[in-house]
């Protein structure tokens, strides 16, 4: 378990806002574009390859491997 | 049983330069022959020579009686520059193709790259890390080979026609114009390309996944002053939606692929007049330029369960295919060569057992799985088969502009290098701690600098322990290179970590086997014994 899925930040709902503020007025193609860039700018901070592949299993509703 | 004749193959087939169809063997209708291989193109040939100069009777048989114009495989990578070497054509090869190091990678209609790579990070090698070069350039290198060696029977216009396992040969019919005939052969190698006639005779499997989607390669001749590099563009705009890859090969010939899409008239699209409009696109409405070889292809990335069934070994195309982007094809198919030459010769010697092809099929399947992979991953890249595909794909091309992370993900082909074995059978694990430095079992040699010339060029017969200092002993079969006296060895003695004392064993296709930082017989016997096929103890 490399994963944090604890609380691992202060200011959710500040960060959440800020999330939907950024599709304000988006189509949803564009959105979509949008979440991408975000993802593979968080993909790359995170670095460690064992986190991202529990993040990557956690999206997609599989349980831990 | 075979797909047509000689006389029917040249409608078929453009003629590169005619070869006399070859007579009926003097031993027909019956021969006995130890090694049988089944194809001219370049695996083919380069296997003849890699057990020819073994000094090794080999019989080849090609259906075609000429060898065929078309360009096919035009990259040949570094690791194959130096099995091309050991073959005596390296040089020459080199000489004659263009040189290449730097690949760059251009997005929509901008003018600088998003990214770009280069493919020898590693500097002072003998080797380039890429030539381009037309296949029929280097067959025709590879035939003035073979005619330096007396044991090597080609025989052009000889087409297979059936084959039959036994326990200890395959029967071979073979079919040409003056005659039919069979071979009892010690064993047959079957580098008869992606439509293997040995393949489909023996009823074997070939699995794997086809991509839908069709690329146009257009090979022009056409004056101009454009750098030694490999370009590659996704959605331009004299291709939009889609991908375009330009390469240069000699002769003012250049590679130009273009993706199509997958509902296209096949037929159609390679015809002159329907490719002109891509090419003036492309390179302007004034172009001035010839078509030399126009085709269509679809990828597939497929492989055989196994390479060696019996006496029938299978390398190359017959074994594996994967999509070209990467240069995966040709110096994958060099890969199986260089590995089961020297297997081959001493199983041949009765100094191994018949089992030591079994770690053929062990290391080839590995080089095929990873060329494989690397090859799948670049065409999900290229070709998105989703709209999210396509979106990550673009949010990559888009973030690499400004961000040099992104680049990483950039894929217009991973480009072949040298395939490791750091698992396989034949390697002897490190008893010492060499601190993650020099080459490891399982990995090729890395070429330096010795004395005059090179060290890839003092290894590559039979096995060699390369050692800083006599290590005072020998062993049968194992020849000692001893550089403490050379000149020139700072390089070298980095590369591989070869303090005073140390030795590197290195096998006969150039790979490490085991290495000691002080050596001893017993261990060195031994590690032999195990590259041998014996199993370890």
């Amino acid at each position: 378990m490399k994963l944090i899925t604890s609380p691992n930040i202060a200011d959710a709902d500040g960060i959440y806002q800020r999330l939907i503020a950024l599709h304000h007025g988006r189509s949803e193609e564009d959105s979509m574009r949008v979440n991408t860039r975000l993802i593979l700018l968080l993909i790359n901070h995170i670095g460690d390859e064992q986190a991202v592949n529990e993040a990557i299993s956690h999206a997609g509703g599989e349980e831990e491997q | 049983m075979g797909e047509a004749s000689p006389v029917q193959w040249r409608e078929r087939v453009p003629v590169w330069r005619e070869r006399q169809a070859s007579p009926l063997p003097a031993s027909a209708p019956r021969e006995k022959a130890r090694i049988v291989i089944v194809g001219t193109g370049p695996v083919g040939l380069a296997q003849a020579i890699d057990l020819g100069q073994r000094g090794h009777d080999v019989v080849v048989l090609g259906r075609f009686d000429f060898v065929p114009l078309g360009s096919k495989a035009i990259c040949f990578s570094k690791r194959s520059l130096d099995i091309l070497d050991r073959l005596g054509v390296g040089e020459r090869a080199v000489e004659r193709g263009v040189i290449w190091n730097v690949g760059k990678v251009f997005w929509k209609d901008e003018r600088e790259p998003v990214y770009q790579f280069d493919m020898l990070p590693v500097k002072h090698q003998k080797m380039p890390g890429f030539i381009n070069i037309q296949q029929y350039y280097l067959e025709d290198m590879l035939l003035e080979r073979i005619a330096e060696l007396p044991n090597i029977d080609i025989r052009w216009g000889h087409d297979v026609t059936g084959v039959e396992l036994g326990n200890a040969d395959a029967g071979v019919a073979v079919a040409s114009a003056a005659g039919d005939y069979h071979i009892d052969a010690e064993w047959l190698i079957a580098c008869d390309g992606n439509k293997s006639t040995v393949r489909d005779l023996l009823g074997l499997d070939f699995e794997g996944r086809v991509f839908e989607d069709n690329f146009l390669i257009a090979d022009v001749k056409m004056k101009g002053e454009r750098p030694s590099e490999r370009w590659f563009w996704f959605d331009p705009p004299f291709n939009p939606g889609q991908s375009v890859l330009l390469h240069k090969q000699p002769d003012d010939v250049w590679r130009i692929d273009f993706q199509l899409g997958w509902n296209i008239d096949r037929e159609a699209c390679v015809r002159p007049e329907n490719v002109d409009p891509l090419i003036r696109a492309m390179l302007g409405p004034d172009v001035d330029y010839e078509p030399e070889w126009y085709s269509v292809y679809t990828f597939q990335c497929r492989r055989m369960e196994r390479f060696v069934h019996g006496r029938v070994l299978f390398a190359g195309d017959s074994a594996h295919l994967v999509s070209p982007f990467g240069a995966r094809g040709c110096n994958g198919g060099f890969a199986d060569i260089d590995n089961l030459g020297w297997k081959l010769d001493l199983v041949l010697r009765g100094e191994a057992n018949a089992d030591l092809l079994e770690s053929y099929n062990a290391e080839a399947v590995t080089t095929a799985d990873e060329n494989i992979l690397n090859s799948t991953r670049s065409t999900d890249f290229i070709t998105p088969k989703s709209k999210v595909s396509a979106i990550f794909r673009d949010a990559v091309l888009e973030l690499a502009r400004e961000f040099p992370f992104a680049r990483s993900f950039v894929n217009s082909g991973r480009l072949s290098t040298a395939v490791s074995y750091p698992a396989g059978p034949l390697n002897t694990p490190d008893c010492d701690d060499w601190k993650g430095k020099g080459v490891a079992p399982g990995f090729p040699a890395l070429d330096a600098p010795l004395g005059e010339g090179w060290l890839l060029e003092r290894v590559g017969k039979g096995f060699v322990l390369l050692c800083n200092g006599d290590p005072g002993f020998t062993v049968p079969g194992v020849e000692l290179l001893d550089i403490a006296d050379a000149g020139n060895i700072d390089l070298l003695i980095e590369r591989y970590g070869l303090s005073p004392g140390a030795a590197t064993l290195l096998r006969p296709d150039q790979y490490v086997a085991a290495r000691w930082k002080s050596p001893t017989e017993a261990a060195v016997t031994e590690a032999l014994a195990r590259s041998k096929g014996a199993s370890g103890s």
